[in-house]
């Protein structure tokens, strides 16, 4: 599944990242590599973008791209 | 001091994440003693300062301090990214760094590490400064653990009492004065990673080249920096081609470098055994809960806002008023004491008028960067950025560009020093190209002297259609910035389409040392850079509305019968007789000015729209600021002074005769002049600062044609279509 359809304060577990280059260089460098847990804390009043937890740090990312991010979910939802 | 501080003082790079704290750091360490320039050829700020460090064996060694945009990762997509590498390693005229202070997030120590890893592959004398420990609770480590894991030397400080400043400057003095020991640290990439990078060290340039650790790190910097997208200059050709050769493989190059420096991270941290990270989330997250909440969030929202631009609308106001009559007392005091003559009138037309055009912008500069400083401090300008994103992405923009554009309703001069908040060179520019359509205040005295000239006190559907039609004007102008906007990102302004990557920092109680000292370097760079500009066209101006000079016009003798011939007659006959000598004496220099001249040559051109060579004139001088429209129209009319309800010139164009005896002003020709205003780009000053803010003349040319031609087709439409209806 995608990270988009992850419940909201569900934890998930990176799988695979994709996407355009530059922006999958830069959610690696922010830690997002695959076997790191995240979680989607709220999504946005508008209904974009997200907002994630992973690392210790909370991190804004849009619906379109949060589908590239494959997870599988982590424990009970 | 038992030394002489040497000529070349080493240079102390500060490197590290946004949000760690890095810049308050830097302002600890270097006290009031910085300076803030620009990194060649590209707006981005450099900051530098010394310190002085004291040794253990009692002396001091200075130091020069230079504060490095916070970044990520070195990897670089553009220009402004690659600085980062280029100041790391001193090149581009940059001084070779002695020391590289890490600024890392004791709460945040995965992330920072990130960079750090870089930094160590580097090979280069590197110091970890462990700052937010009291923030990060038990989720900090101790420094002494992570100097050991790491083999580089870890100093706690604190960025906001200046604890362990002086640690730091004396650990990284040592390290200039010995060489460091090998660190520690290391990242096992895979073996053909290893291989690929052996095939691209071949390929760098030579002066590149340096140990074998470097090397390999420089070529680890390619290989996830370069492709056929990036925007990196000074690249040779045979690198580029490497390294599209070795991402052609088929491996996932970008996925191996980065797991393999998060395993490694992941590792270390492990054998620190820290406490969790989330524990000092939970304020922010109790705030988020409210502050981001859909109800609650948009209020809190709206209300900040409302706040941030009220005070640049109404609190500016007094002082900007005092600006203008301190610079006004000043003219007329000089007028005074100094000879007539064209010395006096460059002075005091000039100069005087030129420097109070640069001031009078300071309160609006000042109090947008002390809502911007306050709002970048306490993370809620993420947070702006966060819910406003879903709007700001219709127009191909980031949520950052949020308070820019907001601002442009007060003034579009510090609007446009804000789009530095913005990361992207296209997002700052296609801001910077909307920013001027938005209703700034200058556009509103005239609007209020059309309105109020022509349009008749009425309502509608119970509203007064006074109000109703400056609403119109708001409205108007927002509905043309979105659909600019929404086609200069798709022609002029086409960028690939960037993914929001945005960081929501913990909330952190907002500190005014730090704003106050933004505010002073924005006032400053304005001051020195776009001032100038601004200067210097205000003089232009003036030379091009009182020039060529006639000998009769100096004379102030009453009645000027000289003037008799100019078409502007019937003004003195309505204006109080006497008083208005020097204005008419100005009135008939400006009928004959070359910017008279240009109006009138301008004319034909313009009729279309409604306008008169006297309208043209006062568009002319309305260049130098939209409401001095009203003060050269009152010039071209005779008029002399006028108030702030400039009543006197309502009367006076209301009734103003064609030659045929029609009204020059219509309410469609009003109407014309208002939409005229609305999206010309009658400002040389937002002409100066995107001059400033993008490094060159194409851009203002750009912005200059492009509202031009809108405000023309758009009158245009207006006064044709609505004479052909009756109007």
């Amino acid at each position: 599944m995608t990270l988009l359809e992850l419940k909201i304060g569900q934890l998930g577990r990176v799988e695979e990242v994709s996407g355009e280059r530059s922006f999958r260089r830069r959610l690696l460098e922010l830690g997002l590599v695959p076997g790191t847990e995240v979680r989607v804390l709220r999504v946005a009043p508008l209904g974009d973008p997200l907002e994630l937890a992973a690392r210790g740090c909370r991190l804004s990312i849009r619906r379109k791209e949060a589908a590239e991010i494959r997870v599988t979910p982590v424990g009970p939802s | 001091m038992n030394q002489i501080a040497p000529s070349t003082p080493d240079v102390l790079l500060l490197v590290g994440n946004p949000n760690v704290g890095k810049t308050s750091l830097f302002n600890c360490l270097t006290g009031a003693r910085a300076r803030v320039g620009n990194y060649p050829g590209i707006t981005v700020d450099r900051r530098s300062g010394r310190a002085s460090a004291r040794l253990t064996d009692g002396s001091t060694r200075e130091l020069e301090l230079v504060d490095v945009p916070g970044t990520y990762s070195l990897a670089a997509r553009s220009h402004e990214e690659q600085i980062t590498l280029a100041a790391v390693l001193g090149m581009d005229s940059e001084a070779r760094p002695s020391v590289l202070v890490a600024v890392v997030d004791a709460g945040q120590l995965s992330r920072c590490l990130y960079l750090v890893a870089q930094l160590i592959e580097l090979r280069l004398p590197l110091i970890v400064a462990l700052n937010m420990a009291d923030e990060a609770g038990r989720a900090a480590p101790e420094p002494a653990a992570l100097e050991r894991l790491l083999g580089v030397p870890v100093v706690t400080t604190n960025g906001q009492t200046g604890l362990g400043g002086q640690e730091l400057l004396r650990r990284a003095a040592e390290l200039v004065l010995s060489p460091p020991q090998l660190p520690l640290f290391h990242v096992p990439y895979p073996e053909a990673l290893r291989r690929d990078l052996d095939r691209v060290v071949e390929a760098l340039p030579s002066a590149w080249r340096s140990n074998v650790e470097r090397d390999r790190a420089l070529a680890l910097w390619a290989l996830s920096s370069l492709d056929e997208h990036d925007e990196l200059v000074d690249i040779p050709v045979e690198l580029r081609s490497r390294v599209t050769r070795v991402l052609a493989s088929g491996r996932d190059i970008d996925l191996e470098i980065s797991a393999s420096r998060y395993g490694a991270i992941d590792a270390l941290l492990a054998r620190l055994e820290l406490g969790d990270a989330e524990q000092r989330l939970l304020v922010t997250e109790r705030l988020d809960r409210v502050l981001l909440h859909p109800v609650s969030g948009f209020v809190a929202f709206l209300l900040a806002m409302l706040v941030v631009f009220q005070t640049l609308f109404a609190w500016a106001d007094p002082a900007i008023s005092l600006i203008e009559w301190a610079v006004g007392s000043l003219q007329q005091f000089l007028v005074e004491v100094l000879p007539r003559g064209i010395f006096t009138d460059l002075v005091v037309e000039g100069v005087v008028l030129g420097v109070g055009n640069v001031i009078v912008f300071l309160p609006q500069i000042l109090l947008l960067f002390f809502f911007i400083g306050l709002l970048e401090d306490s993370g809620y300008m993420a947070r702006i950025a966060y819910l406003m994103d879903r709007i700001m992405r219709a127009l191909g923009l980031h949520g950052r560009a949020f308070v820019p554009l907001l601002s442009g309703f007060a003034c579009a001069v510090p609007a446009i020093l804000a789009t530095r908040t913005l990361e992207r060179k296209r997002d700052k520019l296609l801001t910077m190209m909307v920013v001027p359509l938005m209703t700034c205040s200058a556009r509103l005295p005239v609007y209020t002297l059309i309105i109020g000239a022509l349009f008749p006190v009425a309502s509608l559907f119970g509203l007064p259609t006074q109000g109703l039609l400056m609403v119109g004007m708001y409205v108007f102008s927002l509905v043309i910035s979105f659909l600019a906007a929404w086609v200069l990102g798709r022609t002029a302004i086409r960028g690939r389409a960037v993914p929001l990557i945005l960081e929501l920092p913990p909330y952190r109680r907002p500190r005014l040392g730090p704003t106050v000292r933004m505010m002073r370097e924005k006032a400053g760079q304005f001051l020195s850079e776009a001032g100038t500009v601004i200067l210097a066209a205000t003089i232009v101006l003036w030379a091009l509305l009182s020039f060529p000079r006639q000998a009769e016009n100096v004379t102030h003798d009453c009645p000027p019968s000289q003037v008799a011939e100019t078409a502007a007659s019937p003004a003195r006959t309505a204006s109080p007789a006497c008083p208005a000598a020097t204005t008419s004496g100005q009135s008939a220099r400006l009928d004959n000015s070359y910017g008279a001249r240009l109006g009138k040559t301008l004319e034909p051109a313009l009729a279309p729209l409604g306008f008169d060579w006297k309208i043209a004139t006062g568009i002319i001088g309305a260049f130098a600021a939209r409401e001095v429209f009203i003060s050269t129209l009152a010039l071209v009319y005779g008029i002399g002074e006028v108030d702030d309800e400039a009543l006197p010139l309502r009367d006076r164009i209301r009734r103003e005769r064609r030659a045929d005896g029609q009204p020059v002003y219509t309410p469609l020709v009003g109407l014309s002049l208002m939409i005229f205003f609305a999206l010309a780009c009658q400002c040389m000053s937002t002409l100066a600062v995107v001059k400033r803010e993008t490094n060159g003349y194409k851009w203002p040319a750009f912005l200059f044609v492009y509202m031009t031609a809108l405000a023309y087709a758009c009158s245009f439409i207006v006064y044709q279509g609505g004479s052909l209806l009756g109007f």
